[in-house]
């Protein structure tokens, strides 16, 4: 379904949780745990159109299985996800996706069998009949309209992470959720990334899960920071960035340069 | 007008490897008529069943991508449901082969409904038990199956009412053969294009899949439905070729033999599991009347050899060898690497 920005609202005021309730996604006490591991245990998280939201933190934070939890890949073992004004807690990952839940993998996921272009138009089946874009369109965006009748599995790394980007893209999401998209990408690979995320909708709320600190800084307007599956810091990307205490948890916790605040 | 006939042409162009495999089966089949030899037509119209049997395993093994023994359910409904009707004084063929595809896709969507929600090993586990309970259940419910005995005298088919009953060793092989090319020219025509493309990214990855919105059960399940459609009505010409049934037709073994016939001839090839499925009939009741006892051991050298000598079945050999000769050739004149599906458009 196409989306007329005109008739979406403007983006939230921060730390809104009942603005977003009916227009994007809201999640409340979300907790999971594998075994007495708790991997994730959040009291809000919320997502409005047009968020350029970063969530960041050092290894094991939770922060895929925020990601994983919201796209329907896991079903919390407790909380509640409002979407657009639905209750989709218990909703699979197809229809999160149809209902405007895109996201990209850690680690690329295409399908080696098909061409780029036969990917894109699987990713945006469900608007292939009204689509915002044509599928060779969306690879134009992400610089792989040469290769658009090579199969998935001829990729480099880098061009597999940008058909991935595209697939998602081409579904349309209202919401996209990126876990890692700049992780084995080159500087020139990473600058494209940022051009391409810059071009995207202002509608279209994007969450970046994100190692790369220049990538956030470039991108994110919001920033939350996990430690050990709990919120550590929220707010905005330029004071957080700046707060000692999230540069000491991630060289407390051995993050390197890509890592630093 | 120029442009049609040649968008006519490239469509037919296309639509060639399609259908060349199904016209050498159709002519082979009228070679194998055309022989002064009855034996040799009831042979081979025995069979056609078990092939199509295999095209079914073939659309939910190399298709779908779920290697199931479980197919022998749908295939013993259809074959027990038509020796009844057929049985009860309901001989036309063409009432029979409806029945025996709705009430094959209604067992095949009941077994789905929980097969398809695993994957690998456990499918596989899961798979054969449908098939060791439905060679327990024909044994057992004597009343529909006639227990371990079976059904015999089964009265011979009729195309319409008033021809006579399908009864010549060459009209029943024609008959099968017709049946066999038309439901494995179906599948085929049905897992082309779109449909083929969203089935190899749900066999890639279903996770992307997911992500981009297929229900990925959903469609592994209609696949499932539709498969066993097909092994119904493979049921019902088991029915017709042979006119009767035991248990052991739809055992485990007709199970695992009709997954080693699609794995032979290429499991993402429907012609290429039912030239399996013949190969494997071939060695197993023809080449081991030469070594009576011992086809069992000839039917798993010829499983040990299909899986080593030619990965990716028989179908994939022309490729290989065509890679092979290019390597010999030289690197100038590799071609690059192709993909499951082809562009089709760039819109």
């Amino acid at each position: 379904m196409r989306i007329d920005p005109d008739q979406l609202p403007a983006p939230r005021s921060r730390r809104d949780p009942d603005h977003a309730h009916s227009t994007g996604l809201v999640a409340a006490g979300l907790r999971h745990a594998y075994g007495p591991l708790t991997v994730l245990d959040l009291d809000t998280f919320t997502i409005a159109p047009g968020d350029r939201h970063a969530v960041i933190g050092p290894n094991g934070a939770g922060k895929s299985t925020l990601l994983n939890v919201l796209a329907g890949t896991i079903r919390a073992q407790t909380g509640q996800l409002t979407y657009n004004g639905h209750t989709v807690t218990r909703w699979r990952p197809a229809w999160r996706a149809r209902a405007g839940i895109g996201r990209t993998f850690q680690h690329p996921a295409v399908w080696p069998d098909l061409t780029c272009l036969d990917c894109v138009r699987v990713g945006g089946w469900h608007h292939r009949r009204n689509p915002d874009h044509t599928p060779i369109q969306v690879l134009n965006l992400v610089g792989l309209a040469d290769q658009a009748d090579q199969p998935a599995s001829t990729l480099s790394h880098g061009h597999r992470r940008m058909l991935d980007l595209a697939v998602a893209i081409a579904g349309q999401p209202r919401i996209l959720l990126l876990d890692e998209p700049a992780a084995g990408l080159t500087d020139t690979d990473t600058g494209r990334l940022l051009d391409i995320l810059h071009g995207l909708p202002s509608w279209m709320a994007v969450v970046i899960i994100e190692h790369h600190m220049d990538v956030v800084a470039a991108f994110a307007d919001w920033i939350t920071v996990l430690h050990q599956g709990r919120r550590h810091t929220d707010g905005p990307a330029h004071l957080v960035r700046a707060d000692p205490a999230v540069a000491a948890l991630y060289l407390g916790t051995g993050g390197g340069d890509a890592a630093h605040p | 007008m120029r442009a049609f006939t040649q968008a006519v042409a490239v469509a037919r162009l296309r639509s060639l490897p399609m259908v060349a495999p199904l016209v050498v089966a159709a002519l082979a089949i009228i070679v194998v008529a055309v022989a002064a030899d009855p034996y040799l037509h009831t042979t081979v119209a025995r069979m056609l069943p078990f092939a199509l049997l295999a095209v079914s395993v073939a659309v939910v093994t190399g298709h779908a991508g779920l290697p199931t023994l479980g197919q022998v359910a749908p295939y013993a409904a259809g074959a027990y449901l038509t020796a009844r009707l057929a049985l009860t004084g309901i001989d036309l063929a063409i009432v029979h082969l409806l029945c025996a595809a709705v009430v094959g896709a209604v067992v095949a969507g009941l077994a789905g409904a929980v097969l398809v929600r695993h994957r690998g090993t456990v499918f596989l586990m899961l798979s054969l038990a449908v098939a060791e309970l439905t060679a327990i259940t024909a044994g057992q419910w004597r009343a529909v199956s006639g227990g371990t005995d079976g059904l015999a005298g089964i009265p011979a088919p009729r195309l319409l009412p008033g021809l006579p009953p399908l009864l010549g060793d060459r009209t029943v092989l024609l008959y099968a053969a017709t049946i066999t090319i038309a439901a494995t020219a179906v599948a085929v025509w049905l897992l082309r294009g779109d449909r083929r493309m969203l089935l190899t990214a749900t066999r890639a990855n279903e996770d992307r899949a997911r992500a981009s919105g297929h229900p990925v059960n959903a469609h592994l399940w209609m696949v499932h439905c539709a498969a066993g459609a097909m092994a119904g009505i493979a049921g019902t010409l088991l029915i017709h070729t042979h006119r009767w049934i035991t248990p052991a037709d739809v055992g485990f073994g007709t199970a695992a033999l009709v997954l080693l016939a699609a794995v032979i001839g290429g499991a993402r090839s429907l012609g290429g599991a039912a030239v399996g499925a013949v190969i494997v009939l071939g060695v197993r009741d023809v080449v081991a009347v030469e070594v009576p006892g011992h086809a069992p051991l000839l039917v798993g050298a010829l499983f040990v050899i299909g899986v080593y000598a030619l990965p990716g079945g028989l179908t994939a050999l022309p490729a290989r060898l065509r890679r092979r000769h290019r390597r010999h050739a030289g690197p100038h004149a590799a071609a690059p690497p192709t993909a499951a599906t082809s562009v089709r458009s760039t819109s």
